[in-house]
C-alpha cells in the first residue's frame, strides 16, 4: 500500500515536471528553432565555402561532412527561394 | 463596502460567465466543434506547431496577456471611484474581452492560424491590413513610452526597490544558463529563483537606492527612462533563451503569487472600501468619465494586445477547437481577476478618505502607485509582512511586467522596422542594430513628448488605451464578418464592436481638446493620427458588412 502510494507521487510528480517544462518552453519553442537553424546556416557555409571562393584550411575534414549535409542543403536553397542548387559542383536536385 | 463583497461579486460574476456566458458563445455562435482537425495537428512540426496541453496553453496565454496594462489602468481610472471602474471591468471582461479573445483564437483556428494581421487582409481587404499594421505599430510605440515612464515613476517613488528590480534581470540570466545547459532541472531552478527573488526583495529596504535629482539637466524621472530603454535594448538583441524567457518564467510564477497573495491578504483582512463608490469631489482638470473610463481601462475590460498574442502563438498549439473556450475566455477572466485586485488594493487599501483624495490628486496621479502602496497596506495588516517588504515586493512585480513588455515591444518593433527596411529595399534598416536604433529614438522622443521627465506623469495612458481599444476593434470586426458569412448571428461582435466605437472616438475628440488646451502638439499630433485610423476602421466594417449583405441578396 505504502509502495503504490510513494509510486503514484512519483508519477504525479514527473507528470508535473512535464508540464512545468512544457510551460516553460513552448512560447520560445520557434524563436530557439530559427536561431539553431541560423547556426546551423553558418556551419553549412563553412563547409561548402571552397566552393565559393573562399580558402578553408579545414577542407580536407570538412569535404567529408558534405554528404551529410544533403538534406540540410536542399532544405535551406528551398527556404532562400531557389528551385535548385546555386552551387556549380554541387547538385541537389 | 467591505473588500471581501466586492471581491467575491467580482469573482462569482465572471466565473458566471465562464459557465454559462461562455458555453452560449462556444455552443451557439462560434460552433466549435472537438472532431476539427486544428492547424496544430494538421501542420504538426515540433517547432511552431504543436498540439498542447490545455492548461498548459491557458498558462502562456494569460501569463502573456496579463502583465502591467491591467494593473495600471484600473489604478488610474478609480478617480472616478471604484464602482464605474469595477463595473466595466467585470461587464468587459465578460461581454467584451472573453468573447473578443476566444474569437481571435477561434478565427485563426479556422484559417491555417494565420496572425490577426494576415486574417484582416484575407477576411476583410488589403486595406485593412494596412491599417492594421499602422496600429500595431502605434500601439507597440505607446507601449514602451508608457511602460518606460511607469517603471520609472515606481523607482523613484520606490527607491527600496531599485535593488531587487535589477536583481531580478541577473536571477534570471543565472536561470536561463543553468537551463540552456541543462545543469539542474526545471522545477528545482524554479524553486531556487523565485528563493532568490523574494530574498532581494526582502533586502531591499535595508539598501534603498535613488539616482541623484538632475544629472546634467535631466531628473530622476528622466534619467530613469534613458537607462531603461538602453537595457531593453540591449535585451531585445539578446537571444531570448538568455534573459526573455526566465525572465518571462519567473514572472509568470510572480503573477501567480502575487495574485493570491492579495487575494488571500484581503480574505484575511476584509479591508472597507475607503474610496468612494462615485468620486463627486473630482480634482480639477479631470476629464469626464463617460468616455474616458473605457479607454483608460483596456487591459482587463477589452484589449486588442490579446488578438496578437491569441493568433500569433496560443492558435498554433489548440490540440482540440473546444479547448479554446477555456484558454481564450478564461484567460480573460483571469485578467479581469488581477484588475479586479487592482481595483481592491487601490480602493480599500488606504485608512481614510482624505489619505485616498491625496494620492488621487490629479488626472493620472496615483495610478498604479497607489496599487502599491494600498496592496502593501492590506497585505501588510492581513498576511502580517513587514509594509515596506510589502510594498517592495508589489513593486517588483509590477515593474517586472512592464519591464518584459518593453523587452518583447521593442523587439517586435524592431522586426517592423526591418521589415519595412525589406519592403522598401533600405539595407542598413535590415540589419538588427540599427533597426533597434531606430525603435529607441522614437520610442524615447515619445515618451519625452509626453512628459516623461516627471513633468507629464502617464497623460498618454488614456491614448494608448485608445490605440488599444482600435486593435481589438479591427480584432471584432474580422469574427463578425467571419460570423456573417457562415450566416450565424453577429450581435455578440457586433454589439461590442459599435460600443468600442463609439467610445474611441469620442474620447479622442475630449482628448484632442485636452492636449489642444495644454498646447501639447506633440500628443495632439498622435491623437489626430489615431483618430484617422479610427474613423477608417469605422469605414472599413462599414463597408466591408454592407458588401457582406449584397452578396447575400444577390
Amino acid at each position: 500500500m505504502r509502495n503504490m502510494n510513494i509510486k503514484s507521487i512519483q508519477q504525479w510528480f514527473s507528470r508535473a515536471g512535464e508540464l512545468v517544462n512544457e510551460f516553460y518552453n513552448a512560447p520560445y519553442r520557434s524563436a530557439i528553432a530559427r536561431a539553431k537553424r541560423d547556426e546551423d546556416d553558418l556551419f553549412m557555409m563553412l563547409v561548402f565555402s571552397e566552393m565559393m571562393g573562399v580558402p578553408n584550411p579545414a577542407s580536407y575534414y570538412t569535404l567529408e561532412l558534405q554528404p551529410l549535409m544533403l538534406e540540410r542543403f536542399h532544405d535551406w536553397h528551398q527556404r532562400m527561394g531557389m528551385e535548385h542548387s546555386p552551387l556549380d559542383h554541387f547538385r541537389c536536385c | 463596502m467591505n473588500a471581501i463583497f466586492v471581491m467575491l461579486l467580482g469573482l462569482a460574476a465572471m466565473f458566471l460567465g465562464y459557465v454559462f456566458y461562455s458555453k452560449f458563445v462556444a455552443e451557439k455562435i462560434y460552433k466549435l466543434d472537438p472532431n476539427f482537425k486544428t492547424p496544430a495537428h494538421e501542420f504538426e512540426d515540433g517547432v511552431d506547431f504543436v498540439p498542447t496541453n490545455k492548461y498548459v496553453l491557458w498558462g502562456h496565454h494569460f501569463t502573456s496577456v496579463a502583465g502591467a496594462a491591467p494593473i495600471i489602468g484600473p489604478a488610474i481610472a478609480v478617480i472616478w471611484g471604484w464602482v464605474p471602474a469595477f463595473l466595466w471591468v467585470i461587464f468587459g471582461t465578460i461581454f467584451f474581452a472573453g468573447v473578443h479573445d476566444a474569437g481571435a483564437i477561434w478565427a485563426s483556428n479556422r484559417n491555417k492560424a494565420k496572425s490577426m494581421g494576415n486574417l484582416t487582409g484575407d477576411v476583410v481587404s488589403k486595406r485593412a491590413q494596412t491599417l492594421f499594421m499602422i496600429v500595431i505599430f502605434l500601439v507597440l510605440l505607446m507601449v514602451n513610452a508608457v511602460f518606460a515612464t511607469a517603471i520609472s515613476g515606481l523607482l523613484v517613488k520606490f527607491p527600496s526597490s531599485v535593488i531587487p528590480v535589477w536583481g531580478a534581470i541577473f536571477v534570471a540570466l543565472i536561470i536561463g544558463q543553468i537551463i540552456f545547459r541543462k545543469w539542474m532541472g526545471l522545477g528545482t531552478v524554479s524553486i531556487l529563483g523565485v528563493v532568490a527573488l523574494y530574498l532581494l526583495i526582502w533586502a531591499g529596504p535595508s539598501a534603498p537606492l535613488s539616482l541623484p535629482e538632475t544629472v546634467g539637466g535631466l531628473t530622476d524621472n528622466a534619467s530613469w527612462v534613458l537607462i531603461l530603454f538602453g537595457y531593453a535594448a540591449i535585451a531585445s538583441l539578446l537571444p531570448v533563451w538568455m534573459l526573455l524567457q526566465p525572465r518571462d518564467y519567473i514572472n509568470g510564477l510572480q503573477l501567480f503569487i502575487g495574485l493570491i497573495l492579495l487575494y488571500a491578504a484581503v480574505l484575511l483582512l476584509g479591508p472597507d472600501m475607503t474610496a468612494p463608490a462615485f468620486n463627486t469631489n473630482l480634482p480639477e482638470n479631470t476629464p469626464s468619465m463617460l468616455p474616458l473610463l473605457f479607454v483608460t481601462i483596456a487591459c482587463g475590460a477589452i484589449s486588442g494586445f490579446h488578438g496578437l498574442v491569441a493568433s500569433g502563438t496560443t492558435s498554433k498549439q489548440l490540440d482540440k477547437e473546444t479547448d479554446l473556450r477555456f484558454v481564450g475566455y478564461f484567460g480573460a477572466i483571469g485578467e479581469g481577476s488581477l484588475s479586479l485586485a487592482t481595483i481592491i488594493a487601490a480602493c480599500a487599501g488606504f485608512a481614510t478618505l482624505a489619505d485616498w483624495e491625496a494620492v488621487y490628486s490629479s488626472f493620472g496621479q496615483g495610478g498604479v502607485a497607489a496599487f502599491v502602496e494600498g496592496g502593501a497596506n492590506i497585505i501588510s495588516q492581513g498576511v502580517g509582512l513587514d509594509n515596506e517588504i510589502a510594498e517592495t515586493l508589489l513593486t517588483v512585480m509590477a515593474v517586472l511586467f512592464a519591464g518584459t513588455t518593453m523587452d518583447t515591444g521593442l523587439r517586435l518593433q524592431r522586426y517592423i522596422f526591418q521589415e519595412w527596411g525589406n519592403i522598401y529595399n533600405i539595407s542598413w534598416m535590415q540589419k538588427a542594430l540599427p533597426a533597434t536604433l531606430l525603435a529607441v529614438i522614437s520610442c524615447v522622443a515619445l515618451a519625452f513628448g509626453a512628459g516623461s521627465d516627471g513633468s507629464g506623469g502617464l497623460a498618454i495612458w488614456p491614448l494608448f488605451g485608445t490605440t488599444n481599444q482600435l486593435l481589438a476593434g479591427l480584432t471584432l470586426m474580422v469574427i463578425t464578418v467571419m460570423l456573417v458569412r457562415l450566416g450565424r448571428p453577429m450581435y455578440v461582435t457586433l454589439l461590442p464592436l459599435i460600443f468600442l466605437l463609439i467610445m474611441t472616438v469620442f474620447a479622442l475628440f475630449i482628448q484632442l481638446k485636452g492636449f489642444y488646451m495644454e498646447e501639447n502638439w506633440f500628443l495632439f499630433g498622435l491623437d489626430i493620427v489615431v483618430l484617422i485610423a479610427a474613423v477608417w476602421i469605422a469605414l472599413e466594417a462599414t463597408s466591408a458588412l454592407s458588401n457582406l449583405k449584397k452578396e447575400q441578396k444577390s
